[in-house]
Parts: structure tokens; C-alpha cells; sequence
């Protein structure tokens, strides 16, 4: 059993390797990949084009204007002096976000009233929209803050001295300075091994099948298990790499913390490399032609990318979708990677994941076997 | 070129294509299956965070403190815990997003009149969640604060105003921040470089790899014949697909549609020639159907998945990366996608994205043509 399995090992190896663009298609694309989606998946935003529309022209509605102006995350490019033009930026996409202060703005501050401060906000990206609109809610609460103590300041200097008040003291933990790079790049790693292997492994069987070498194999002594194995393994071995080289690329390129145990990692890689490796072949032995293969291929990586939480949270979906993210292992994966990434977390905390994807992938390569078996009878 | 010719390559290719009935049904309801996916699994609009917190003070002040996150839509006080341990514990394995802790002196402190503050522990892994988490955390104390001292002063006599300045958030094109909205448009991009690019990249590396190619050379058929024949049934799929999806997005997720039909499919009928001219010269390169699939994931899908503008705003890419979007026609598609379904935009706006797609599918349309006709002879 070993000398054929070992036979159809060295067969495969030189079949992948033989080809000078396969061999680039293997290492190549998961690395392009990698630093331009590292670069291109954020959610941070920062000098997001603004106008402002001040009528009120007063000390308060410049306070509050020069507040944006100091943001980071707010680039005031011009004042504006008509509220017609806010309308024509905006469709012209010069400026995402338009700031309108009416007259009475600072009348109202003092009188206690409520004082407006009107946005307009492009939000064909709706993403962006939230965001920013988050900032500029910050933004007011501050402003809002500092006039009450300005306010208490000048009515009683001496109670001033002594008012209780409450702060909130964040600490964002694992991210400190919540960088997106940090949060995406893990799922990175996890997506494009997901991607690669799932397509190799979806290709492997079924394109003997094609040309009809297949009839050729089945016809020699080995044994479908031992053709299965000398299929998966050399996609294990080269899905390990890769895992490692995609790993080790984004970590050293985009400095991402790495504060667990590579170990747990690596466990977490091997099983979930098992899933793909089920998902790749029970694929290939569903399908008669490449074509179909990839197709279907991507049936299956775009749910599972898409629901596993890699850019979206699983909290936002509707419930019947969250249901259905438990099927995907990349959702486990995700989790050993951020855990073992920006948690330092170890196996005491990782094991529910790991035992998901033992079960996911013991299931989906019995499935492929026995699926295997009764395409060949 | 000959059209009886043209025809009969076509009617081969159209019969191959509805042989294969499971990829004709996969690729009918592929679209679906995106559109629904991305409609609704990608939402970043957060609500009921699960919190931890843990009340070292267990006074009214701190209960009526904690009653005003719980009755936030964006929390839920998951559990009241009354260790720190547990409270670490509830954020590693990701139960909690964030964890309270008022300090043991809060109320007392707030009589004393001195200021005090209670400590937000957020799980910075996913930077956005916790930069919204963190946002409406404060606004939640920073209103409790300014009450305390607003009754504070009152109770010593003094009269101040609150400081309301509310803001008043407009979302133009998307009214009600619709994720479905932003992102389904952008789907069509999608489906079609699937379509388009993977699809007939792999129809003709098959011939090459099957060996069918050389005899269709034989025949007197012309290149271009080849060419034309090979892409129109693709083109028909594809452009079937975008109507479809197109009447999910209206009818299913009442996205708005404010252009016109006409530009939708002018614009689409442009882009499909660019992916299919883009497959079709993949495959006279690739000439093996696993390297062809996955050079049309790198030249098509990724483009149009990463760098459109599609998930992420192309404004807050690194400069580099968004020169390099304008050389990319999925740009240029999806914003005519969203000015068509959002913005309603005037003819002269769509022209800034029409006049490039257009030159797009002019060049690629005759670099494939051109490509093609070197390899025979």
C-alpha cells in the first residue's frame, strides 16, 4: 500500500509542479493577494471630504467648525455660502459630508434650546455614512461637554471647583489603537487558503476525469482510498505552506502582532485545511467537467467567506443567516486566528472551534470518500 | 467573417452550454444566490452589543447608570458579573464585546461632588465594532454626567441650561441607510466577471487542453468567428443574470432606481464585453483550465470584488492603490451602477464613468481579437 500511495504521491508532485505557471499560480496570487486586500479592506475612514455651510457666523458655530477642522477624520476643504451649493457638491461627489449651521445657532445654545447642527451625508457607501456619522455625533457631544462646563464656569467658579462628573475611560484591548489592518488581515490568511485549496482540490479528481486519464488510474492495483490520498496530500502539504507563507507575509508586511502559540495556530490550520480538503473533493467527485467544478466551487467559498465573519459582524445578519454561519468553518478558523493573532489566546479557550472543525471535516471527507466510491462503481 | 459560419460555432456552443444543465442552473441562480447573499449578510449597522458589567458599587447612582445602557438599542447587559476574572474570561472567548466596571467609590464620589470615572474594557479586535461601541458608550455617560451636575447646581440654587445641540443627520441617496441598498447594485459587477471571465476563460482553455482547439483550426472557420461565436451565448447568460439581479434588487430588496434602464444596460452590455474579451484572452494565454481560472480570479474577480468601490470606499485606499483603480472597468461600472440606482445622476455625470468604460471596451475587445489571431497562425 505504501509503495503505490508513494508512486501516486511523486506522480502528483511532478504534475503540479512541472507546469511554470501552476507553479507560479500556487505561491504567487496568495501573496498578491494578501497586500493588496491589506491595503484595500478597511472600514477606518479618515479625511473624509467635507463642506461646511455656516449662516450663523457666530463664536459658538466656529468653535464647533473648527472642531471638524482639527479632526482627523473630517477634511474641511471649503466654506460654503449657499445652501444651493450643497446640493451640487454633494451630486458631484466632491465631498461625502456637508455640515449646515443655520442662523440662531448660538441663540439657542444660550437661551437652552435645542441648537441644529444639520449633515448631509452621501450614502450610496452606507458604510462610510454610519462611520462618519458616528464621528460627527462625537464630535457634537464634545462640543456640547465643553460649552455646559463653560457655561458652569461662568454662572459659579467656585461650584465648578467641586461638581461631580462622570468620564468614560476606554481601553480597547488586543487592537489599542484600533487599527483595521489588524483586524482584517488574520481573515485574510484564513479567506485565501480557503480560496486556494478549495479550488485545487476541486480541480484534482475531476480533471483526470476530463482528459480520461482516470479510467487509465482506476485500471492500475491502487485503491480508491490510496488514489484519494495521493490526491489530498500533496494539496495538505502545499495548503500548509501556503497557510505559513500568507501568514508569514502579512504579519512581517503589515506588522500585525502575532501573541499566541504558533502551535495552536498550526492545529487550527490542519483541521481546517481538513474541511477544505473535504469540501475540494466532494466538488470534484460531484462534478463531470472543470467548468462545473469551478462553479460550484464558488457556490460554496463565496457564503462561506461571506458569512463567516471575515469583514462583516455575524450579530448584524438576520437570525436565520447566523444559524447557517455555524456550517461555515472558516468561522472557526477566523476565531483561532484573531484568538492566536491580537488575543493570545490558547487552547483553553480555543477548543469549542477546534472540535467544530474536527467534526466539519471528519464529516465532509467521509462524505467525499463514500461519494467517491459510488462514482467509480 | 461569415455568418453561417459565426452561427454554427455558436450553435455548438450553445448546445454545449445547455447540455451541461447543472452549470446552466448554477449560473441562472448564481445571481440570486449573490444578491441575496450580500444583501443580506453585509451590514456593519450594530445593535445590541453584548456587555459585561461589573458593578463594584452597587448603588442606586451606579444602577441608574447601568439602566441607561440597558435601555440603549445598542446594548444589552449580557451578564452582571461580580469578578474580574470572569469579566477578562467573557471577552477572550468573545462573549462580551465590552465590559463595564464602575469603581467601588462611584456614588460616593458623585456626592462628594468630585469626578470620577467608570472604566470601558472593549475588544479592539474588530476595530469598528469597538470604535462604535465606544462612541455610543460615551454618549450614554456623557449624558448621565451632564444630568448629575445639571441637578447638582439646581440643588445648590443655580440655574443652568443643558447644552442640547442635537444633530440632524441627513443620508441622501440612501435615505435609510440601507446596506441592501449600497451594496446589492454593485453585485451586478460581480456576477458578471464571474460570468464572463471565469466562465469563457474556461471554455476555451478546454478545447486547448482537450485538444479540440486544433481541429476547429482546421475547419475554415476564422478566428474572429471562433471568437464571436465562443462569447455570444456567454454574453446572453450575462446579460439574462443582470436583468436579473436587477429586478431582485427592485422588487426584493426595494432598492431605489432613479436612472434610467437604458444606461443600465448600455453600461452592461460595455462591462460584459470588457470581462469576456478579458476571459477570452486569458484562456489564449492560460491554455490549461486551473491556470486559467485562477489568472480570470486574479485580472477579474478580485478587481471587481476589492478595488471597484463595491465593499470598500475607494477614498480611503492608500493613494497608490487608487491609480491604480482608474485602470481598473469595474470602477468605472459601479459607479455607474450607483449613480443609476441611487443618484439618479444627470447625463453629464454618467459620462465621467461611460466615456472610460467605454475606451475600456473598445481596447480590450481588440487586444482579445488580436491575441487570438497570432496564436493560429
Amino acid at each position: 500500500m505504501l509503495a503505490r500511495l508513494k508512486q501516486m504521491l511523486i506522480k502528483e508532485f511532478i504534475q503540479v509542479f512541472r507546469d511554470k505557471r501552476t507553479r507560479f499560480l500556487l505561491f504567487g496570487p496568495p501573496i498578491i493577494q494578501m497586500v493588496v486586500f491589506g491595503y484595500a479592506a478597511t472600514f477606518e475612514i479618515s479625511h473624509v471630504a467635507t463642506v461646511v455651510l455656516d449662516l450663523d457666523h457666530s463664536q459658538e458655530s466656529r468653535e464647533l467648525v473648527s472642531r471638524f477642522t482639527s479632526s482627523p477624520y473630517f477634511d474641511v476643504q471649503h466654506q460654503l455660502t449657499h445652501s444651493r451649493q450643497v446640493e451640487d457638491v454633494i451630486d458631484r461627489g466632491k465631498a461625502t459630508v456637508a455640515l449646515q449651521i443655520n442662523p440662531g445657532f448660538a441663540e439657542n445654545l444660550r437661551k437652552g434650546q435645542t441648537a441644529l447642527l444639520q449633515v448631509i451625508v452621501d450614502a450610496t457607501n452606507s458604510n462610510t455614512a454610519l462611520i462618519a456619522a458616528g464621528y460627527i455625533n462625537q464630535i457634537a457631544l464634545g462640543f456640547a461637554k465643553d460649552y455646559q462646563q463653560d457655561q458652569i464656569n461662568r454662572i459659579s467658579p467656585q461650584l465648578s471647583e467641586r461638581i461631580p462628573s462622570v468620564e468614560l475611560q476606554q481601553r480597547p484591548w488586543y487592537n489599542p489603537d484600533l487599527r483595521s489592518r489588524w483586524f482584517f488581515v488574520p481573515g485574510i490568511v484564513g479567506s485565501l487558503t480557503l480560496v486556494l485549496v478549495v479550488n485545487l482540490t476541486a480541480f484534482a479528481v475531476v480533471r483526470e476525469r476530463e482528459i480520461g486519464t482516470l479510467e487509465q488510474i482506476m485500471v492500475t492495483p491502487i485503491r480508491p482510498a490510496e488514489f484519494i490520498l495521493g490526491k489530498t496530500l500533496p494539496f495538505y502539504v502545499i495548503g500548509l505552506f501556503d497557510v505559513s507563507l500568507i501568514a508569514i507575509v502579512g504579519t512581517l508586511w503589515f506588522q500585525v502582532p502575532f501573541r499566541g502559540q504558533v502551535l495552536v495556530l498550526f492545529t487550527g490550520a490542519i483541521l481546517f485545511l481538513l474541511c477544505m480538503l473535504g469540501v475540494g473533493l466532494l466538488i470534484s467527485t460531484v462534478s463531470a467537467t472543470q467548468q462545473q467544478a469551478l462553479v460550484t466551487s464558488f457556490f460554496f467559498i463565496m457564503p462561506a467567506v461571506t458569512f463567516s465573519g471575515f469583514g462583516f459582524p455575524i450579530s448584524t445578519m438576520p437570525q436565520w443567516l447566523q444559524y447557517l454561519t455555524y456550517a461555515s468553518p472558516l468561522r472557526y478558523f477566523l476565531i483561532v486566528l484573531r484568538g492566536t493573532y491580537l488575543k493570545g489566546v490558547g487552547m483553553d479557550i480555543l477548543w469549542p472551534q477546534m472540535l467544530a472543525m474536527t467534526g466539519l471535516g471528519v464529516g465532509l471527507l467521509a462524505a467525499a470518500v463514500l461519494r467517491f466510491r459510488k462514482a467509480i462503481d | 467573417m461569415s455568418f453561417t459560419r459565426f452561427m454554427a460555432v455558436a450553435k455548438k456552443e450553445i448546445v454545449q452550454v445547455l447540455r451541461d444543465t447543472r452549470s446552466l442552473v448554477i449560473v441562472l441562480i448564481m445571481p440570486v444566490i449573490l444578491v441575496l447573499l450580500f444583501g443580506y449578510g453585509v451590514n456593519l449597522d450594530l445593535k445590541h452589543l453584548p456587555i459585561y458589567a461589573y458593578d463594584r458599587d452597587g448603588s442606586q447612582q451606579s444602577q441608574d447608570l447601568l439602566k441607561r445602557f440597558q435601555a440603549s438599542d445598542y446594548f444589552e447587559i449580557v451578564r452582571l458579573g461580580n469578578k474580574y476574572s470572569d469579566l477578562t474570561r467573557a471577552i477572550d472567548d468573545g462573549h462580551a464585546k465590552m465590559g463595564l466596571v464602575i469603581p467601588w467609590d462611584f456614588s460616593q464620589r458623585l456626592r462628594d461632588g468630585r469626578p470620577t470615572s467608570v472604566q470601558a474594557l472593549v475588544d479592539g479586535t474588530d476595530d469598528n465594532t469597538a470604535n462604535v461601541l465606544i462612541g455610543y458608550a460615551q454618549a450614554v455617560v456623557q449624558g448621565y454626567s451632564s444630568e448629575i451636575q445639571l441637578d447638582w447646581l439646581r440643588d445648590r440654587g443655580q440655574v443652568a441650561q443643558p447644552a442640547p445641540v442635537t444633530v440632524e443627520t441627513r443620508t441622501w441617496y440612501n435615505e435609510n441607510l440601507e446596506s441592501s441598498a449600497f451594496i446589492v447594485p454593485g453585485v451586478l459587477a460581480l456576477v458578471m466577471s464571474v460570468i464572463g471571465a471565469f466562465l469563457t476563460s474556461l471554455t476555451i482553455a478546454r478545447e486547448w487542453e482537450r485538444g479540440t482547439m486544433e481541429q476547429l483550426i482546421s475547419t475554415p472557420v476564422s478566428p474572429l468567428e471562433i471568437m464571436f461565436g465562443k462569447l455570444v451565448p456567454y454574453f446572453a447568460i450575462g446579460m439574462i443574470d443582470v436583468i436579473v439581479c436587477a429586478l431582485i434588487a427592485l422588487y426584493w430588496f426595494h432598492v431605489p432606481f432613479r436612472g434610467s434602464f437604458l444606461t443600465l444596460l448600455l453600461s452592461s452590455a460595455m462591462f460584459m464585453i470588457v470581462v469576456l474579451s478579458m476571459g477570452f484572452f486569458i484562456s489564449v494565454i492560460a491554455k490549461n483550465q486551473l491556470a486559467a481560472s485562477q489568472l480570470a480570479l486574479l485580472a477579474t474577480f478580485l478587481p471587481a470584488f476589492l478595488l471597484s468601490g463595491f465593499l470598500y470606499a475607494i477614498e480611503q485606499m492608500p493613494v497608490v492603490l487608487q491609480w491604480i483603480t482608474r485602470v481598473l472597468p469595474a470602477r468605472y461600472y459601479v459607479s455607474v451602477l450607483k449613480k443609476i440606482f441611487l443618484k439618479g445622476s444627470p447625463a453629464a455625470l454618467l459620462y465621467a464613468d461611460l466615456v472610460p468604460l467605454a475606451i475600456f471596451t473598445f481596447v480590450l475587445a481588440l487586444l482579445a481579437t488580436h491575441s487570438f489571431h497570432k496564436r493560429l497562425t
